[in-house]
């Protein structure tokens, strides 16, 4: 009986996979059978509802209850009590959900929804991203049945240049231009590509939408194929993301079996095949040179652009590279029109953009917002807060490429160019909160760990000079730099930008550059008093026990990792500060709050 | 994939199956009561012949549900049918046979059957 009476959807998505959803799904499924109403109740495996720190998460339609933080265990309440006897299980809905006296609001009441637009993620939550016909029940390759049948392919373009798109993967530049430089290259051979290797620490945009709506990204490659006039397509994905690459390979399968990839789609002369190329997890393969390098077979570097992908792409060939949330975007402008989306967002930044929200924040998942929104909206609405009644301190975007936003800024408005102007830069969307714990040092060593890290070693300026950056930066939050030291970190960062062969090279000064722009307080107090504000570099800190408090229980001492506290019961214990490790579990443990941390 | 009348077509059946998650319908709710007494008296094989009605007839707008015990044991199975608008109708001693007649009268046709209500079996 195709027919039921109720839909469950269970978040399959990476995060609430790592929180036991499939197992979940199985409970569920031996239950229903249990109750024997297994035909009348369909279960489904979905992409990803954005409240990750909630995970796993269920939606039981048709009430659209919405449970949060589901166990294995409580699958059997759900089932008995809900599905059978039709109670909702109030205890586990997600509270901000539960209106006044046995009603549940609407999620586009509730805080975390109610600014968002979901556009990119429009399918994520709604649609089962492993079948092919509910992804066609909302309006799925519409968008390219329409183009091939009645647009032209200036027709497509023209409607993408009048959206006013721009890239979503972190530069910015207008998707519709790209399109028709791609267009208007000479060349027998064309192809389209689509960069799905999210490298940023923190972000998992791309990854969500391939796991909840692949087939968005195909129907897109396929109108960009028709728009440039390519007949073959690669999607580059991390190999790190199994879930989406194997949703990824079973809808191509089944956009295959439909006739919606392969020859003649809908009837007409276009072709056009698409295949996955895996990526080995190198960050500078999401740099598009280094990209299309990969995908050819050769080791991930970079190489001098011009020229562009538009004009000598894979194999020397004029190719397309566009992002997955730009892909993502591509179906619904063509359906809705340029109008509609060009009404979303700001005078130069159309549309919405999809943030993974991490750090120090309650609502820790993926948000998609109108451009425009401003980031006090995302942390403080959207996003709940900052937990335990911290202060907020700066919000960090574009990850390694990127920079801060300090707390006096919280109101700028979300897009491309007002980030820039401060001195962050949209990225890809990852969005990290930090609160007043946070040491904007650390921070900035932390990030160039990771480009160090990552530098191919092709160019020198990144290679050597990522390192002597992180160096100076170590000698910094170890209380051994000068003030020599800041000077020389400005002038090499601005080096490094000036000089670096690819975009990770350039924009791995960021970070520094941003941090000393608004924190450069904080470099001085490293360097002059020998002190870290917020108290996170442990060169810089000393834990004591306070003797008028201790009263010589001995428990800190058994809880030293290395011994380092030593005494006689009763009477006050003493760290040692030269073995220290400065781990904090002394503190923790005391049961008379008699130890500190000095910074 | 050989037209847009194909994908059409692909759309519309996918469509009916997914119907329950688009927005909360204001539609017709017709509830079977499904507590132990409900079971015990014959409830399920009542639910079933609902929904397969509902199916055959490609109804929309219908939400089929389950609730706990109405109350009324002794009439079990008892089904309620919320129209929105109208005043709730509550039908007892319910069989499938009757589920059938219910969807014909008076989900489609609009006439509640008065014969199986609680009003009727009181009488």
């Amino acid at each position: 009986m195709d027919f039921a009476r109720s839909h469950v959807l269970v978040c399959s998505g990476t995060g609430c996979a790592s929180s036991n959803s499939e197992k979940i799904i199985t409970e569920f499924e031996q239950q229903l059978k249990k109750y024997e109403i297994e035909k009348e109740i369909k279960v489904i495996r979905t992409g990803c509802f954005g409240l990750c720190a909630l995970g796993p998460i269920i939606v039981v339609y048709p009430e659209g209850a919405f449970y949060s933080e589901v166990k294995v265990e409580d699958i059997k309440d759900i089932v008995e009590e809900h599905l059978l006897k039709g109670r909702i299980v109030k205890r586990l809905l997600y509270q901000e959900t539960i209106a006044d006296e046995d009603t549940i609001k609407s999620l586009n009441e509730v805080d975390f929804y109610k600014k968002q637009l979901r556009v990119a993620l429009r399918n994520c939550g709604v649609i089962n991203p492993e079948n092919i016909e509910e992804y066609i029940a909302f309006d799925g390759y519409k968008a390219l049945g329409n183009v091939l049948t009645e647009m032209t392919p200036e027709q497509v373009i023209d409607i993408i240049k009048k959206s006013g798109l721009r890239g979503r993967g972190g530069g910015g530049f207008p998707s519709g231009l790209k399109w028709e430089f791609t267009a208007k290259a000479k060349g027998d051979q064309k192809y389209v590509a689509c960069n799905a290797d999210e490298g940023d620490p923190g972000a998992f945009m791309d990854r969500s939408v391939l796991e909840g709506d692949p087939h968005s990204v195909i129907e897109a490659m396929a109108i960009a194929g028709y728009a440039v006039g390519a007949n073959q397509g690669y999607i580059y994905i991390r190999a790190e993301y199994p879930i989406a690459v194997k949703r990824l390979e079973l809808a191509i399968k089944e956009a295959k079996e439909y006739g919606l990839l392969g020859d003649h789609i809908f009837g007409t002369d276009f072709c056009f095949d698409l295949e996955i190329r895996l990526g080995a997890g190198a960050f500078v393969c999401g740099e598009e040179t280094a990209l299309m390098t990969s995908i050819e077979g050769y080791r991930g570097e970079p190489r001098p652009r011009p020229p562009f992908p538009a004009v000598k792409g894979l194999w020397a060939k004029p190719t397309l590279l566009n992002n997955v949330e730009t892909y993502a975007n591509i179906p619904v402008i063509i359906l809705k029109g340029a109008e509609w989306f060009a009404g979303i967002g700001t005078e130069k930044s159309k549309g919405t953009k999809v943030f993974a929200l991490g750090g120090k924040i309650e609502n820790t998942g993926l948000v998609e917002i109108p451009m425009g929104t401003t980031l006090r909206e995302i942390v403080e609405e959207i996003g709940g807060g900052i937990p335990n009644g911290k202060k907020f301190k700066a919000a960090q975007t574009g990850g390694p490429s990127g920079g801060c936003i300090p707390a006096e800024l919280i109101d700028t408005p979300i897009d491309y160019d007002s980030l820039m102007e401060i001195g962050s830069m949209m990225g890809s969307g990852g969005l990290i909160v930090m609160d007043e714990d946070t040491c904007m040092v650390d921070i900035a060593k932390f990030f160039l760990e990771f480009t160090v890290d990552e530098s191919c070693g092709k160019c020198s300026p990144c290679r050597i000079g990522t390192k002597r950056m992180l160096e100076i930066l170590e000698k910094i939050t170890n209380g051994n730099g000068t003030m020599k030291d800041i000077e020389n970190l400005e002038t090499l960062c601005n080096n490094v930008k000036a000089a670096a062969l690819c975009g990770l090279g350039q924009t791995a000064p960021n970070p520094i550059l941003s941090t000393l722009r608004y924190f450069k307080d904080e470099y001085i107090a490293h360097v002059q008093e020998k002190k870290c504000p917020a108290g996170v570099c442990k060169s810089l800190l000393a834990y004591t026990i306070d003797a008028g408090l201790c009263k010589g229980c001995g428990i800190c001492a058994k809880q030293c990792p290395v011994d380092a506290i030593s005494g006689e019961r009763k009477k006050p214990y003493i760290i040692d500060t030269d073995s220290c490790v400065k781990c904090g579990i002394c503190m923790e443990k005391c049961p008379f709050k008699a130890i500190f941390k000095n910074y | 994939m050989k037209s847009l009348a194909e994908l059409e077509a692909i759309r519309k059946k996918a469509q009916e199956k997914v119907d329950l998650r688009t927005e909360r319908q204001e539609g017709i709710r017709i509830v079977v009561g499904m507590a132990t007494c409900g079971i015990a008296a014959g409830a399920r094989p009542v639910l079933n012949a609902f929904m397969e009605e509902a199916a055959k007839r490609n109804l929309k707008d219908v939400t089929i549900a389950q609730t706990g015990c109405i109350g009324v044991c002794r009439l079990e199975p008892v089904v309620e049918v919320y129209v929105p608008g109208e005043e709730k109708v509550t039908y007892v001693s319910m069989t499938p046979e009757k589920a059938v007649q219910i969807i014909n009268e008076h989900i489609v046709n609009g006439n509640a059957c008065i014969q199986y209500t609680i009003g009727a079996a009181d009488k």
